[in-house]
């Protein structure tokens, strides 16, 4: 029987960094980009199989003012640039529509 | 219901040895089936899948939204495109029961409905939006009775009376809306629906007169972009009053501070609270309800979770339908976690984008991210993030519509 100590050490990292905020993060996009990044209509460009550099390289011109526009530029300043890239690898992720 | 308990319980043991339980996590009931509600729902089951049980409890067999009904108001849009149905999450595996539940018990972990059934739960959600406080304005109730007066604050049959109401003005006629104190529900909403019935007068009946009369002393959302719509597209309409709070109705007479007004169509706009169905929850001067933001669940009630209007909002956070829904991913993945006995997520994030019509072709949005404190255990405004529309435009009046689309999902 091991030490209960190193029971918790083991369990320890999953504890500490929620294995799901990627997703979380992704779904708070879901509004206008629609669910797993699949928009409804054409007004709002899909999300969904983007690579992840090329998302993260939109949203740094956006929050640099480089890209213009009308709500994305003042939503990227909300999220800091880990949560960013969190938010990308998960789009990334998801099937093309 | 003792097994399903203890079915937890064990599986929040088992995570200290690492392992995930296998078997069904639980039963969530989630009752109101609006922005709030019907968003929870569906997460519950696009992020638990066959191992959460789902139902939701709606007393209507549709969902009528808010959000677009002020162009519906102004004859731009069709009723019809305000209506949803609920057979997407069916399709998803929600259970789907029709009925008003009048009792909630956290402690029995049991609701109950009119008729007299009751759903047992591990986790419940509330969704109940609002409802009027009337007794403060002597009249106003009997007013609604007799549909001298309307609110078309609840999306619905309110919508389609202000609709006909506006369409009945005789040309010179006079229209009064009246704005409650803040907070109410959707913040803008009351100026979007100025801007548009003003449209519509001068278009149908350029004689008439919109007077707005508003409790509190300055516009509440967008003020600046609002303030430059009364003037540039709505001046000789739309006459806007500050600090003019409603005081009592009595026939087709609106009683106020300063002033009595006498008007054809009376759109009054009462105060709110926590719908009826969270009321036992409402700790925060008995009209909403305070909650714990890592996980939305009622301070009054562990157990209870509480999205949308119901809610004390974190400062800068407006009560909207865009909210209720980023908040109801907040709740389904705070419920998902605990169910399975696993740490929720400390660092939960939401955001908000509405849109408002300032004429039938432009509109114009307010954005803002809230992020969680762990310090001051709330929701915060980034600073820097957010903010507003440079001007109006047809351009986000294209976005409004692909957003509204998007959101009614």
């Amino acid at each position: 029987m091991k030490p209960a100590w190193i029971l918790l050490l083991l369990c320890a990292p999953a504890l500490a960094q929620d294995v799901n905020a990627g997703r979380s993060l992704a779904a708070t996009c879901a509004n206008c980009h629609g669910t797993h990044g699949r928009p409804r209509g054409p007004a709002m460009p899909p999300l969904a199989g983007m690579k992840a550099d090329v998302m993260l390289e939109a949203l740094a011109d956006y929050r640099s003012g480089r890209q213009p526009g009308t709500v994305m530029p003042q939503i990227v300043k909300g999220y800091t640039e880990a949560q960013l890239r969190l938010v990308a690898a998960y789009f990334a992720a998801q099937a093309k529509p | 219901m003792i097994a399903r308990r203890q079915l937890v319980a064990a599986g929040g043991l088992a995570l200290a040895g690492c392992a995930t339980p296998t078997t069904s996590l639980g039963r969530v009931v989630v009752v109101g089936g609006g922005f709030g509600g019907a968003t929870a729902a569906r997460y519950l089951k696009l992020w638990g899948g066959a191992d959460v049980d789902v139902t939701l409890v709606e007393r209507n067999e549709g969902f009528i939204s808010c959000p677009m009904s002020n162009l519906v108001i102004a004859g731009v849009r069709d009723a019809i495109s305000l209506g949803h149905g609920y057979a997407g999450l069916e399709a998803q595996g929600v259970k789907r029961v029709r009925g008003e539940v009048v009792a909630v018990d956290p402690v029995g972990k049991v609701v109950r409905l009119t008729d007299g059934t009751t759903l047992r739960w591990d986790r419940l959600i509330l969704a109940p939006g609002i409802d009027f406080m009337l007794d403060g304005i002597p009249g106003l109730a009997a007013a609604y009775d007799s549909g001298r007066a309307v609110h078309a604050w609840k999306a619905g049959l309110q919508t389609l009376a202000l609709r006909r109401q506006l369409q009945d003005l005789p040309d010179g006629g006079v229209v009064l809306m009246s704005i409650p104190k803040a907070p109410y529900r959707c913040p803008p909403g009351p100026y979007e629906r100025a801007c548009l019935i003003a449209s519509f007068l001068r278009r149908a009946k350029p004689r008439a007169k919109l007077l707005v009369l508003d409790a509190n002393p300055e516009v509440q959302s967008k003020k600046a972009l609002f303030e430059r719509a009364f003037t540039q597209h709505h001046a000789g309409v739309l006459e806007y009053r500050p600090n003019a709070e409603l005081k009592e109705v009595a026939g087709g007479v609106a009683r106020f501070e300063f002033e009595d007004i006498k008007a054809d169509v009376l759109n009054l706009i009462p105060p709110q609270r926590a719908g009826d169905l969270a009321k036992d929850f409402a700790n925060v001067n008995g009209r909403w309800v305070g909650v714990d933001w890592l996980t939305m669940q009622a301070q009054a009630a562990p157990g209870v979770h509480v999205v949308g209007d119901a809610i004390l909002s974190a400062p800068g956070m407006p009560k909207s339908g865009h909210l209720a829904n980023q908040q109801a991913k907040l709740a389904a993945a705070a419920v998902l976690a605990l169910l399975q006995g696993e740490a929720v997520n400390q660092a939960p994030v939401v955001m908000n984008t509405c849109y408002s019509f300032v004429t039938p072709a432009e509109a114009m949005h307010v954005a803002s991210v809230h992020q969680y404190d762990a310090a001051e255990k709330t929701m915060k405004t980034v600073p820097g993030s957010g903010g507003v529309s440079a001007a109006s435009s047809a351009a986000e009046a294209a976005f409004a519509l692909g957003w509204a689309d998007t959101l009614n999902l």
